[in-house]
């Protein structure tokens, strides 16, 4: 068989697209490589959804966890210290009982006029149940980078607003939001190299991987299960991870960027990216 | 553990939990969220060391040294994490498995790798299939460790040397001026001076830790989180205490502990910061000198 039969076959085995089973017996480089790479879609799509909707909360955490009134502020500050003193792996734990926990046939709410039956089955599947595991735990993260920023904004830039008559709204967005953005790109970048790093958790914690749908590190795992020999799966996995990396550093980069642009060129600064690790 | 526990069908409400939570298999469950500690315990000073030598590399003037130091540090931040905690415990058993075998059997010719077996021979196995159980349970702890070590030690690296890249260029420069060698200008100036710079990096490293201290489940080691599905899944009337499907509570119970860990954590950290920065020529000792 040659690869390209291999990779037509497995190439989208993961979103369940091609040959059923998976090999068995006689593994070939090429599989390894075609089946670890299918994984890696599951990767990318919970890493880009839980980043791109947990923008919006982690915006909205940081303003709420600034606000005067503890109403907001207090809320927010709790949302962040469970999310980022726990675990990942607990938290994937933790809701996934909490969704198999739902009744079976979906909860009926009645809107008065009318009675709808939401389905609850869908959450304890990964796709869902990890992506919102995922999306409210990079939001608390996030939260606190963005919080961070928010309150290192120069005072002077403020005051400078001030004096011009911005106010509400338009100084938020034309002042306070683009500074506090290039102030946390650099952590933000680093966040969001962890948490894609951290999306290979989620086969490994309650979720099933459905018909051996599964991820990069599950089919790593496969083969160094079947063969006794993990020297050729994991350091493809790893060569696949570091490009996903160098991609997202990339992508960052020319954001930052753009988010420079205003600023005199000597002062730009470069986006070096200090892993903090937060995870 | 209490008398009265001697027939579980009879009790009811308060005095069922309470013999409930003493039975024999909650107190081991009691016993891993200590054993979890120890764990970190021994982890982090290894790690810390690893993370040494690492950096110290890193900034070596002999090439390939630094490669290696850079090299390490790099990769392991590149891949994730959990890729190392499934691939190190493994990697290292057969590796040693393969020395001894190569030390102790030279006269084998049989293949060690055949289709998807790893054969060798009976002298060369580790833990030796003669020795006692503990001894199996412990190698599988002792390179749980050894994984973690691996992880945690390339982070540290990148912590410390940016801590020894962030101490004053002007005291390396004296050090020189006073004719002390690159050796002892590291451990006579560098070296003691950079551990204020280290703190945050170091604290938030631990952080991780206790963080990353679940992952152990995955290399098959008897943790809270193997104690939480065993204890909180379903319960027929097959056994002593049934009761339904509880794991929510048990996993609810997992995640106060970290999260108590964490905060203390925090605080004990916030304080030995000022400890440390007392009398330092920064914003924050200025500031303890002033209260």
């Amino acid at each position: 068989m040659s690869c390209l039969q291999t990779i037509a076959d497995y190439g989208l085995r993961s979103i369940g697209i091609g040959e059923r089973l998976l090999p068995r017996s006689d593994f070939t480089l090429c599989q390894q490589f075609t089946l670890i790479g299918s994984g890696l879609i599951w990767n990318i799509y919970f890493a880009v959804f839980a980043l791109v909707l947990g923008f919006g909360l982690s915006l909205a955490l940081a303003l709420a966890r600034n606000a005067a009134t503890p109403v907001l502020s207090k809320p927010a500050q709790w949302f962040i210290f469970v999310f980022r003193g726990s675990p990942l792996f607990i938290q994937f734990f933790l809701f996934y009982e909490a969704f198999t926990l739902l009744p079976k046939n979906g909860i009926d709410l009645n809107l008065g006029f009318v009675e709808i039956t939401a389905g609850t089955r869908w959450l304890t599947r990964a796709g869902a149940g990890a992506l919102i595991v995922l999306f409210l735990n990079t939001s608390a993260y996030a939260g606190e980078i963005f919080y961070g920023a928010l309150r290192s904004v120069p005072k002077g830039d403020l005051e400078a607003a001030d004096a011009y008559g911005f106010s509400g709204w338009k100084k938020f967005r034309r002042i306070t939001f683009p500074t506090m953005l290039r102030l946390a790109w650099p952590a933000y970048t680093n966040e969001s190299i962890f948490l894609t790093h951290a999306t290979t958790l989620v086969f490994f914690s309650s979720f099933p991987a459905w018909q051996q749908k599964g991820d990069a590190l599950y089919y790593a795992n496969y083969f160094a299960d079947k063969t006794f020999n993990p020297f050729v799966p994991y350091p493809i996995l790893a060569f696949y991870f570091i490009l996903l990396s160098l991609a997202i550093i990339l992508f960052y980069g020319r954001v930052y960027r753009h988010l420079n642009r205003y600023l005199p060129q000597e002062r730009r600064p470069r986006l070096r990216v200090r892993p903090q690790m937060v995870r | 553990m209490f008398a009265y526990c001697a027939d579980p069908d009879s009790l009811e409400g308060l005095r069922w939990f309470a013999c409930y939570l003493t039975t024999g298999k909650h107190m081991l469950f009691y016993q891993s969220f200590g054993f979890v500690i120890v764990l970190m315990l021994i982890t982090a000073p290894i790690a810390l060391g690893v993370g040494f030598a690492g950096a110290l590399a890193s900034r070596s003037h002999v090439a390939p040294l630094r490669w290696l130091g850079t090299g390490y540090t790099s990769l392991v931040r590149g891949v994730p994490d959990i890729a190392f905690f499934l691939f190190m415990p493994l990697a290292l058993d057969q590796g040693l498995e393969w020395l001894r075998h190569k030390a102790k059997c030279p006269d084998w010719d049989g293949p060690i790798r055949q289709g998807s077996d790893f054969v060798v021979c009976a002298e060369a196995k580790l833990p030796l299939s003669s020795s006692p159980q503990w001894v199996h349970e412990y190698y599988g702890i002792v390179l749980g460790i050894a994984a973690f070590a691996f992880v945690f030690g390339a982070f540290a690296a990148f912590v410390l040397a940016g801590a020894m890249n962030a101490v004053p260029k002007a005291q390396m420069e004296t050090a020189e001026a006073y004719g002390m060698t690159r050796r002892q200008a590291t451990w006579r100036v560098l070296v003691p001076q950079m551990w204020i710079y280290a703190l945050p990096g170091l604290s938030n490293l631990w952080m991780i830790l206790i963080k990353a201290t679940p992952l152990l489940f995955l290399l098959g080691i008897e943790d809270v989180v193997y104690w939480a599905r065993e204890l909180g899944g379903r319960k027929t009337s097959a056994y002593d205490y049934p009761h339904g499907d509880w794991r929510l509570w048990y996993f609810l119970g997992l995640l106060v502990f970290y999260l108590l860990l964490t905060r203390i954590s925090e605080i004990g950290f916030a304080r030995l910061a000022r400890r440390l920065s007392r009398g330092q020529a920064t914003l924050a000792g200025a500031e303890g000198a002033r209260a």
